[in-house]
């Protein structure tokens, strides 16, 4: 018995059969699995935005499904505006567009001649959200925004008051950087930095700096730049600066501050 | 008679006699990462135990036809499918928690607990005592990742199961967190700690010299 287990054929059987039974077996649990995944990762988006507009505390414990769902329903819209013209999209549900897929297709999207934040490739179009009071009166603007730290590119969420100059929150919600000093963008104290800051000086242009000089960190455009991620703080920076500029949000902010989004 | 009395010594002999980490030291490594928060730690605890019980039930069930020139690859196979339906499920289920396992629920697979048992334990016993040393190993790992846990957040954070339980005064409160209870090298301190109290408390654990 023991010379016929070890036999050519009979390992090659064995290791062949096996492979094709956990292949199936995980092929199918990812399979059946995905929905639900989806499902999740959805929710949490909603719940990072839900928390840059400031309508959700997640320092105070558990939010639930139900509550993000609901709260997500009455409050944000989501559009989708084009960044050249800074027009709205229509005809394209906002909700289900894939802004990182469609910038990695080259129909769809647009090389930045000046890629300080190294995104890579902009979608022609992005999403924004509108988030409205119970009165349905226009009380933030949500900005998604990404650029490369360190290790790895890092997605946030800019939430402007109606003006939209200055800062309610960035909220940090994917990220791969250093646990403990990049990862500290996702700190809630520093985060608390960015409230109340503006973006923009009174000649329109970009102020909004995160520095380490404390001089300026303690102007309403300067941010104190976290200790021990230089490449990080740098990132930061080079993500609004990109994203505020001409191949940015820079035509739709234009045109929002002069009536568009009432 | 004897089967249940040995049934109890598989299961809950590895929980403190023979503990993987206390006593063979080995996946360490996890237990450095994951112990900064009980319920962090309780996941990867659950997610390891049911890895090693199933893999060591699977293995075992088929150790007789197992061609020992490939069998660490045939063991690794097994493993390695096991560990991505628990990380999928963790996605699907616990989506939050398997954020903060992130790459630790996929390092399962080098986890040497799961090699060790499979090749140590497995491959030479019944499938049902196999899967109970699997459970009973996963216990032990479990018990030094909650113990480890359980002093990283109560010092390190003030709660328990993210539940507040000293007020920090960042928080309005009076207790001053210790921060390096936080970073994984005090989960070295820690487990340390435990292997001299368990080796003091019983000294034929302790390696011979020389």
């Amino acid at each position: 018995m023991a010379s016929n287990k070890d036999s050519f054929g009979r390992t090659l059987f064995i290791v062949v059969g096996l492979c094709l039974i956990c292949a199936i077996f995980v092929s199918t649990a990812a399979v059946l699995l995905r929905p639900t995944q989806a499902e999740n990762k959805l929710l949490d988006k909603q719940k990072y935005i839900l928390e840059a507009a400031g309508l959700i505390d997640t320092k105070a414990g558990k939010v639930t499904k139900a509550q993000i769902l609901e709260t997500y329903g009455k409050h944000i819209e989501a559009k989708l505006v084009n960044l050249k013209t800074g027009d709205w999209v229509e005809g394209v549900d906002a909700n289900t567009f894939d802004q990182r897929k469609a910038a990695r297709d080259v129909k769809t999207s647009f090389v930045p001649e000046n890629d300080i934040a190294s995104v890579k490739r902009v979608s022609e179009d992005a999403v924004v959200y509108l988030v409205r009071d119970d009165q349905g009166k226009l009380t933030s603007v949500i900005l998604p925004v990404h650029g490369y730290g360190l290790w790895s590119t890092m997605y946030a969420f800019l939430a402007l008051d109606a003006d939209l100059n200055t800062i309610q929150s960035l909220v940090y919600y994917e990220h791969g950087e250093t646990p403990g000093l990049g990862g500290e963008v996702q700190n809630a104290q520093w985060k608390a930095k960015w409230h109340g800051k503006k973006l923009f000086d009174e000649q329109g242009n970009i102020a909004i700096s995160v520095t380490k000089n404390p001089a300026v960190a303690s102007t309403e455009y300067g941010v104190d730049a976290l200790s021990g991620a230089t490449l990080t703080s740098n990132g930061v920076q080079h993500s609004l600066t990109f994203w505020l500029g001409k191949e940015g949000f820079a035509s739709f902010i234009e045109k929002a501050r002069n009536g568009g989004l009432s | 008679m004897s089967d249940a009395k040995e049934l109890k010594q598989v299961l809950t002999g590895p929980i403190v006699n023979n503990n993987p980490i206390a006593l063979q030291v080995l996946g360490v490594c996890s237990a450095l990462a994951v112990t900064s928060k009980l319920e962090t730690a309780l996941v990867m605890a659950l997610a390891l135990t049911a890895v090693t019980a199933f893999s060591n039930l699977f293995i075992s069930m088929i150790r007789n036809h197992i061609p020992s020139s490939v069998r660490i690859i045939v063991q690794m196979t097994i493993i390695a499918s096991l560990v991505i339906v628990v990380d999928q499920l963790l996605q699907a289920y616990a989506y939050q928690i398997s954020k903060q396992l992130s790459v630790f629920v996929g390092l399962i697979i080098t986890n040497c607990i799961v090699m060790g048992r499979a090749e140590a334990y497995a491959m030479k016993t019944p499938p049902m005592m196999s899967f109970m040393d699997g459970i009973g190993n996963g216990l032990g790992y479990g018990a030094i990742l909650l113990a480890v846990g359980f002093v990283r957040e109560l010092f390190g954070n003030g709660s328990l199961f993210g539940v507040q339980i000293l007020h920090k005064i960042s928080d309005g409160g009076w207790y001053q967190p210790n921060g390096l209870l936080l970073l994984p090298p005090s989960a070295f301190f820690l487990i340390g700690m435990l292997i001299w109290i368990i080796r003091t408390y019983k000294p034929e654990q302790v390696e011979a010299k020389g």
